[in-house]
């Protein structure tokens, strides 16, 4: 009984992802202590905190990497428990990491759909062969769909600038078949040269465009102000901020982020 | 007027030299793209240039017999060599197909001399060199050894076995269903071994390119971590890839046997590193992520045409490992030259 009326109440609240008093440690460090932390549908929001604060922890329990010493964790207000991180992607979410995790050597369009390639089965099944033309087809449109602009999927991903990998990254999380709700990307602007960090921060503001949440993890202060919605600052383990962006100042998020 | 001129001039300088850039640009894209499925351009130009001047040199090169012989003889390495391409684009390396070639002979001509019929033999020859690639695929992903040590110490377990079973001696005298194997030529013409290394190449080819094996090959090869990351069965891959290695090192074995009409317990010995220069020649990358059948064959070719060609001219075999070895450095040479990026 209790459980239902805490569900329906958690669903009332509407948010794409809630995770409640989350406690995580290692050994000897407490790595996240009590922290809660939410997103809602098609909401950008800024993660920063200084190195060793948390935010990776806290990503990487809402992946599925690590399970939570204590706290809860609902998506789309129902309890969740992820085992894997398959567990977390069959429910949209998906993570871009900071190295990108693109096969350099590899096309555009074999990047993409690195794990899911389309197939085509012969021989009653037995053989299932990659369906390339398929692959490139559809790479091309997602392609067009971000409007990012690469000569041919059939490019090695090494051919492309940074910014040009990094939207080879985003849209190979949007290539699943379980449409994505939130893309968490772990400072994608980091070694970008400013004209390729607009094209980032546009192809954030396409992806919330198609009411795709974002949690954008980044030291870059500016970048976080020119696209979020809301941030939230990690200190030692614990939440210290969490605003509207209209409601704070690069300032006071420092200050928040140092401390004292 | 001459103003005029002098601009109009400028112009069309301009207009030129954008063009060259563009069209440099697009031969560089259209050779990238030959070369990911048939290897490095140079060996095989090197290996058109090689068989033009050899048959200018000597008449008998170009005879059908003897270019049947070639095959004959590289039928052996390049089908150790085709499984040695998907180990090394793997990032791994298999240092025991020698001893594994070896081993597999061993057993099976044992049991072919208690009578089994060949087709069994052959089968029992190839479940041999799947165990040994099984049991290096174990040591490397659950065991976590890196490859060099596991197949370094698979080289030694293999050889000493097949010693141990053998005996120290050759085993020979073979029934006739097994001696097909290393001896029949199809049409009077083609060996038996140069058909089966050509359909393995080709099967080969298109495992590589065309399945999800060979797509995970190629990039638990090129970034192990984003393999991990996108949810590839690591483990799986690399069990099967070693596994393919050892069964194609114990085909190569047994046809070997077939040829010779005996297993000998020291047979195969510096195959490794014959597959792995041809490897290499072929224009696959030593850290993996990239790499091609078709340029294997290529390097087997260029490495058996050259030993051919020499043997012919009457130069002395230890000329023709000083020109492999000089043909492997220059091979991965040119690479630096061109700034292409093979070898990190």
């Amino acid at each position: 009984m209790k459980e239902q009326a805490e569900e329906r109440a958690m669903e009332s609240r509407g948010s794409l992802i809630f995770m409640e008093d989350i406690w995580k440690r290692f050994g000897a460090v407490e790595a996240l202590r009590g922290v809660d932390f939410e997103v809602m549908h098609g909401e950008v929001v800024g993660l920063v905190g200084d190195n060793g604060a948390g935010k990776s922890t806290l990503m990487k329990i809402l992946t599925g990497v690590y399970a939570p010493d204590r706290g809860r964790i609902y998506v789309e207000g129902k309890l969740v428990s992820f085992k894997s991180p398959e567990d977390s992607r069959r429910l949209g979410i998906e993570m871009i990491y900071q190295d990108l995790a693109l096969a350099r050597k590899q096309d555009v369009a074999s990047n993409i759909f690195l794990g899911r390639e389309p197939l085509r089965a012969y021989l009653g099944g037995l053989v299932k062969i990659i369906d390339r033309a398929k692959m490139r087809e559809a790479a091309q449109r997602l392609l067009d769909q971000l409007r990012i602009r690469i000569d041919s999927v059939d490019q090695m991903v090494f051919t492309l600038s940074g910014g040009q990998q990094q939207a080879v990254a985003i849209a190979r999380a949007l290539s699943s078949t379980i449409q994505p709700k939130l893309i968490i990307m772990d400072e994608p602007t980091a070694a970008l040269a400013v004209k390729e960090v607009e094209k980032v921060l546009q192809l954030i503001e396409q992806l919330k465009r198609q009411h795709i949440s974002v949690i954008f993890i980044s030291h870059r202060l500016p970048h976080i102000f020119q696209v979020c919605d809301r941030v939230v600052v990690l200190r030692g383990g614990k939440k210290v901020g969490d605003k509207p962006i209209h409601e704070t100042n690069m300032d006071e998020v420092v200050k928040l982020i140092i401390g004292g | 007027m001459n103003k005029m001129f002098n601009t109009n001039k400028i112009k069309s300088l301009r207009l030129s030299s954008t063009a060259i850039i563009a069209s440099i640009r697009r031969i560089k894209q259209r050779t990238r793209d030959l070369e990911r499925y048939v290897g490095r351009l140079e060996t095989l130009l090197a290996l058109i240039l090689l068989v033009v001047v050899i048959s200018l040199l000597t008449p008998v090169f170009l005879t059908l017999q003897n270019q049947m012989n070639v095959l004959l003889h590289v039928s052996v390495i390049g089908i150790v060599a085709v499984g040695m391409t998907f180990v090394i684009i793997m990032a791994g390396i298999d240092l025991s197909v020698g001893s594994v070639l070896a081993l597999a002979s061993v057993i099976a001509a044992s049991f072919l001399k208690l009578g089994v019929p060949g087709v069994v033999g052959i089968l029992i020859g190839l479940g041999v060199g799947a165990l040994c690639g099984l049991f290096n695929g174990l040591v490397i992903a659950k065991g976590k050894t890196p490859p060099f040590v596991a197949t370094l110490g698979m080289m030694g377990i293999a050889r000493g076995l097949a010693l141990v079973i053998a005996e120290g001696r050759s085993i020979y005298g073979f029934p006739r269903d097994f001696l097909v194997l290393g001896q029949a030529r199809i049409g009077g013409q083609l060996p038996l071994p140069a058909l089966v290394f050509l359909l393995v190449a080709a099967l080969g080819h298109f495992l590589l390119f065309h399945t999800r094996l060979g797509q995970y090959t190629l990039t638990i090869g090129d970034n192990e971590q984003a393999a991990r990351v996108t949810g590839i069965p690591i483990d799986r891959i690399k069990l099967t890839v070693y596994m393919i290695s050892g069964t194609l090192a114990a085909l190569g074995g047994l046809i070997f046997a077939s040829r010779l009409n005996a297993a000998e317990p020291t047979a195969g010995i510096g195959y490794e590193l014959d597959a792995i220069a041809a490897v290499v020649i072929g224009g696959t990358s030593l850290f993996g992520g990239q790499g091609s059948i078709l340029g294997t064959l290529i390097g087997v070719l260029l490495v058996g045409v050259l030993r051919n060609g020499l043997n012919l001219l009457a130069v002395s075999p230890y000329y023709q490992q000083v020109a492999i070895g000089l043909a492997l450095i220059g091979a991965v040479l040119l690479d630096r030259f061109r700034g292409v990026r093979r070898e990190r």
